[in-house]
Order: C-alpha cells, then structure tokens, then sequence
C-alpha cells in the first residue's frame, strides 16, 4: 500500500491468522472479530445489495445497525445486516438482489 | 482541563446503602459513557445491575473498541480520553467479579414491558441474542436506566445513495470497531462537532482526507466565541483535532456544504460549493474534488424508541427528565444523548446522576443531590456548552434547494423528491404523517430513522419522532412466543 499507514498499523494490531470466506463465490481474506461489512470493505467492496425497486447499488451508510442498507446474506440467509454480524470462516456471502428470498427460494420477505 | 469534565467520578467502593436489606434489581440499556456510568454508579451503591447492549463490548459510540481478536495493542491511538474508559472498563471488570453487574453482549432489546398487575411492578426487557438475533431473551428489573444513544441526521442531496457515501459517525464506527477504512481518498463534511474527530481519525489511520467542508462559518464561531471560552476544556480539546488536521494538510472549508454526490455506481466525486450569510449557494463557486469516501452528518438524533413504547414524555427529540434524570414513568430514568445530544462528558455526567438516585429510590430512600454534586456541576456546563455549539452548528438554512426532484429522500423505499413535494403540493399534505401514508417514504426497514428529518424538510412541519412499535425488527416467530407478554398496545 505505497508505505501508508493502516488503521492496524495506527493501533499496533496483532491479528489472529485470517481465514477465508467467499463474497459471489470468490474467496476474500477475513480477520477474525471483523464484521462482514469490515471484511467486505477490506476485500475492497463497498456494495453488496440492489435495492428492490430501482436495483441500485448499496453498501455501509450508518455502520451501526440503524438503516439497513448494509442488507447482505450469507449462508443463504437474506437480510443480514452486515454492520452487525461477525464473518465466520467458510462463510458464503453473496449479494442480496431486491428482498433476497428470489435466489434462496424461501418466497416473500417478512 | 478536560480529566475533571470526563471525570468517571467513581468506579470504587462507596459507604451508601450497600449490603441494606434485599438488593433491589435494575436494568441498563447500552453501554456507553452514559450506561456504564449508571451501572457502575448503582452497583458501588448496592443496587444489582444488568448491563445490556447490542454490542459485543462495552464502550458504545465514544468507546467503541476494536474486536477482541483483532489484537490492537494500542487501540487509543483512536481515541480521546483513555484514562476515563480505563476507568470505566476496570471498574466494569470490578463489578462483574463481585457479581453487582451482569453483562450481557450483543442483546438487542426490542421492547421493555411495564409490569402493573397487582402481584407484580418491575420491568420485562425483552432482547433478541445470538449472531442471527433471533434468540429471544428476557430480563425482569425493578427499574430500568434508558442509556440507548443517537444516531445520525444526515440530510439528502443528489447522489447520497451511492455506494462510498456513509454517515460520519458511521466512518468513525467503522474505524474503531473493526480497524477499516473505506477506499483511500475521503471528504468528512455536513455540520457539527462530530466532524473534526472523525475526519482527524481518518487521517491518522492513513486516509488522505481531500477536505472537511463544514456549512457552518467561521464568523459564526467567534460571534459565540464568549460562551464557548467559558468551555476552555472543550475548546483545547477541538483545537487539538483541528491542530492534527492542519499538520496532516486537511484543507478546511468552512461555510460550504457538498451539494452533490457523483459516481457511476460507487462514489466518484463530490461537488461541493461556497454559502452565502443566509445559507444558499454562491452561484459559480462549485468546486469538483475527487474522492471513493464521502463521510457526511449534520447533527445527531437520540434513540427514542424503548422511551416511546414506555410511554414516556419526550421534548423536542430527546427523552424528558428530571434533575434526577427520572422520565415521567415511574421507575424509568434516562441518561445520555437519549436526553439530548451533547457528547461523552456529558453522558457520564448524566448516568451517574441516574445511577445514583435509582439505587437511592430504589431502596426506598429520597436521594440527596448533594451526593452528586460534582457531576451536577459538570452537566449544568455540559448543557450550557451544547447549547452555544448548537447554536453554532445549525444545519444549514436551504439544504432544500439542492434537492432534486430525482433525489432519494426515503432510502429503504426509494421515495424521490418529487414524489413528496406532489405530496405536499398537489394532495395537501401538511404533515410528515399524511405524507408517509401517501408515499411510503418512512414505512420501510428502518422505520423512518434515516428520511424523517428530511420528509419533515420537505414537508414544511417540525420533524417529530413516530411512534415505532419495537426498537428492532423482530421475527415472527420471536413475537408469537411472546404474546402473552406484550401490553396490549
Ligand atoms: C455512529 C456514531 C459514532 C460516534 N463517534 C463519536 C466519536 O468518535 N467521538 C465523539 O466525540 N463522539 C462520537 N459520537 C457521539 C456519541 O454519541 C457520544 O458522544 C457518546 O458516545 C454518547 O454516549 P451515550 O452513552 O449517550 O450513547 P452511546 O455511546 O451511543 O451508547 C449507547 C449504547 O446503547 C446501545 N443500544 C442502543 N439501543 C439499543 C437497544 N435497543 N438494545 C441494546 N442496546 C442498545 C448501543 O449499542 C450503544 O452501545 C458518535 C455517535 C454516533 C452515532
Ligand atoms: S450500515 Fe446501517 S444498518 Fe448496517
């Protein structure tokens, strides 16, 4: 990264061994304790659900569980808000298309 | 100096009332300053104290730490006033040894749940845990401490919906919590005093932040120069952001405001222009700055909701209290931005004054505020410093006008501009209300919290919280199972 510095340089983190998980079937590099919005904005994606009327890109807007943009699944679970949930290694985390229940079968949203 | 303003006042052993007859129960709701104030302040007093939080570590939005396995062996290298969270985080530690504190991580309480048949008073505080929330948990209290927080206003402009566009709070969280940054190249802007550590905390951790463009003017500042010099804790601890800003070269532009977002797809620039006095933009001083980040809040709004279902007098957008911090339902006080916004100071100050008088009540004893004069002292100049920043900080005047027809004002509904103003215009809606009904805009996911200062804007009436049913979306399921416990609201 050009010699800048990180935030885990700025706080002198030691991490645990990253794990991988896939975002879209490829695999990404997840530290452990990240969310999945941080592993997601450390894979270098910042959009990861369309919204269900006009299918506009989304990503992180409050980071703190308040405005449900960050609507991700994972492990076939749609509505998942990233900010929130912890990555897990092997995780399947896929962009969340409208509702999400249109690719996992599950019918219409709650 | 600022150590006495963050003071934690104490975090040890005291003489009242402990060990008085049966210990009386009381629920805390977050654990920020405000919480872990209250919580510690009622369990060194006697009290028994569940401390409860969506999140998985105590220290809210000021304190928010980094996750455990992240390994961050200097994690205030992001923060301010360490010596107040170590006092804070060591004296949480104590209590929870010695059993007076209970903590429970990552609940999300959806709903606390007046108990007042005969046999029974106290408080059912409904939480959803477990990594999915779905696993439904409850926890019965005597009194309830409400320490929920804020969240961010952020006012719309053309392009707000694009990926790379966050909150600035929402920046900073981030950051704290999970050691990110989002791209390389970010504007901090908006309005408030939120603004300058965030943008000073994305810098340090390696952002190159193309500019903090803050829509109020510097003249403003000095023509309220006197009631902030009464804060000169306040006022070093700004200059030092703003002191970390200049010597990373941060270019600060006061009295603009961004009036658009573009990118295709994601975040690509932002155009930003010169105010005039009254709050509009100078034609012809718009200005292109390129960047993947656009950090962007204009004030704070508290959370409301538990208060709400309660049924709890608000003013304004904020909690009511007492000088007790007690709201008008008996058994329930309130401290922190819940009550108002005003920063970390602030919020200590409240929770322990609540803290103390609950244990006091409690036990069945009128509290005597000569108990916590020290912390009076530091919220009657917490108060009196919000009220000169408010008036400096004020979202700008006009934000309206650069508001497309094609704007999103609702983002969950994808509500546009246009479809509010025909609202209002066309089908007389005079109140954000009426306008919600005809449009949708608020009765998606996030209930509102996002687009009502905006639709409220746009509709020309004060904005007002809506009622919510539950603070938290809850499964069905969840609910079904719950029945016999929810009021009959
Ligand atoms: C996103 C964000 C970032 C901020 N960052 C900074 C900063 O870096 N510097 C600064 O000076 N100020 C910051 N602030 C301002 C901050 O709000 C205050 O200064 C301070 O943290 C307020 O303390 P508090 O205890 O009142 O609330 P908070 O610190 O907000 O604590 C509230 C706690 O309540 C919990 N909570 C809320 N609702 C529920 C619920 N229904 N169920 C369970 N738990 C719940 C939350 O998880 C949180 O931990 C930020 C504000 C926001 C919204
Ligand atoms: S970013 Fe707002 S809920 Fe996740």
């Amino acid at each position: 990264m050009n010699g800048k510095r990180t935030p885990l340089d700025l706080v002198r983190a030691e991490p645990g061994p990253a794990y991988t998980a896939t975002f879209d079937g490829a695999q990404i590099a997840v530290l452990p304790g990240q969310t999945v919005a941080a592993a997601l904005w450390s894979a270098g994606v910042t959009a990861w659900r369309t919204t269900r009327g006009t299918g506009e890109p989304r990503g992180v807007f409050c980071g703190i569980g308040v405005c449900f943009d960050c609507l991700v699944t994972v492990n076939g679970r749609p509505n998942q808000r990233a900010c929130l949930i912890r990555a897990e290694p092997g995780d399947d985390i896929r962009t969340q298309h409208g509702t999400g229940h249109d690719e996992t079968g599950e019918g219409e949203g709650r | 100096m600022s150590r006495h303003a963050h003071d934690a006042y104490d975090t040890h052993e005291s003489h009242e009332g402990v060990g008085g007859g049966a210990r009386r129960s009381l629920a805390v709701i977050g654990a920020g300053p405000a919480g872990l104030a209250a919580a510690l302040a009622a369990a060194v007093r006697g009290s028994r104290v569940t401390l409860i939080d969506a999140g998985a570590q105590a220290g809210g939005q000021f304190y928010r730490q980094p996750a455990e396995e992240l390994g961050a062996r200097r994690p205030q290298a992001l923060h301010h006033q360490w010596r107040t969270w170590e006092r804070l985080r060591d004296g949480l530690a104590t209590q929870i040894a010695t059993g007076r504190v209970t903590h429970l991580t990552d609940h999300h309480v959806w709903c606390v749940e007046r108990l007042d048949l005969d046999e029974a008073t106290g408080f059912l505080v409904h939480a959803l845990h477990g990594p999915a929330q779905e696993e439904p948990s409850v926890v019965r209290a005597d009194a309830v401490v409400l320490a929920t927080g804020a969240y961010e206003k952020v006012l719309p402009f053309p392009g707000w919906t694009l990926p790379g566009v966050i909150t600035a709070g929402g920046a900073q969280a981030m950051l704290k919590g999970g050691l990110v940054l989002q791209g390389r190249t970010a504007v901090v802007a908006g309005t408030g005093p939120l603004l300058l550590p965030v943008a000073a905390g994305l810098a340090s951790a390696g952002a190159e932040v193309a500019a903090l463009v803050e829509s109020a003017g510097v003249h403003h500042v000095a023509r309220h120069a006197r009631a902030l010099s009464a804060h000169p804790d306040k006022l070093v601890e700004g200059a030092g952001y703003v002191a970390e800003l200049m010597r990373r070269r941060v270019p600060l532009k006061a009295r603009h405001a961004i009036v658009e977002a573009q990118g295709d797809g994601a975040l690509e620039a932002v155009t930003v222009a010169a105010l005039d006095r009254d709050g509009r933009v100078t034609p012809g001083s718009e200005q292109v700055i390129r960047c993947d980040t656009l950090a962007v809040g204009h004030g704070l709004l508290p959370h409301t909701d538990l208060a709400e279902t309660l049924g709890c007098r608000l003013e304004g957008p904020a909690v009511a209290v007492d000088d007790e911090q007690r709201t008008d339902v008996h058994g329930v006080w309130a401290a922190g931005e819940a009550t108002g916004v005003g920063g970390a100071a602030l919020s200590l100050a409240e929770g322990h004054i609540a803290g103390c008088s609950a244990t006091a009540r409690l036990a069945g004893r009128e509290p005597d505020p000569r108990a916590w004069n020290a912390a009076a002292k530091s919220r009657a100049r917490g108060r009196d410093f919000i009220a000169s920043l408010d008036a400096v900080f004020a979202p700008r005047a006009h934000w309206a006008e650069q508001v497309t027809d094609a704007t999103v004002v609702c983002r969950c509904e994808e509500v546009p501009a246009s479809a509010i103003r025909e609202a209002v215009g066309e089908l007389g809606a005079t109140d954000a209300r009426t306008v919600k009904l005809l449009t949708r805009a608020g009765m998606g996911w996030c209930q509102g919290r996002m687009c009502g200062p905006a639709v409220a804007g746009l509709t020309g009436c004060e904005p007002r919280p809506s009622r919510r049913p539950f603070a938290r979306p809850v499964p069905l399921g969840v609910l079904a199972r719950a029945g016999e416990d929810l009021p009959d609201e």
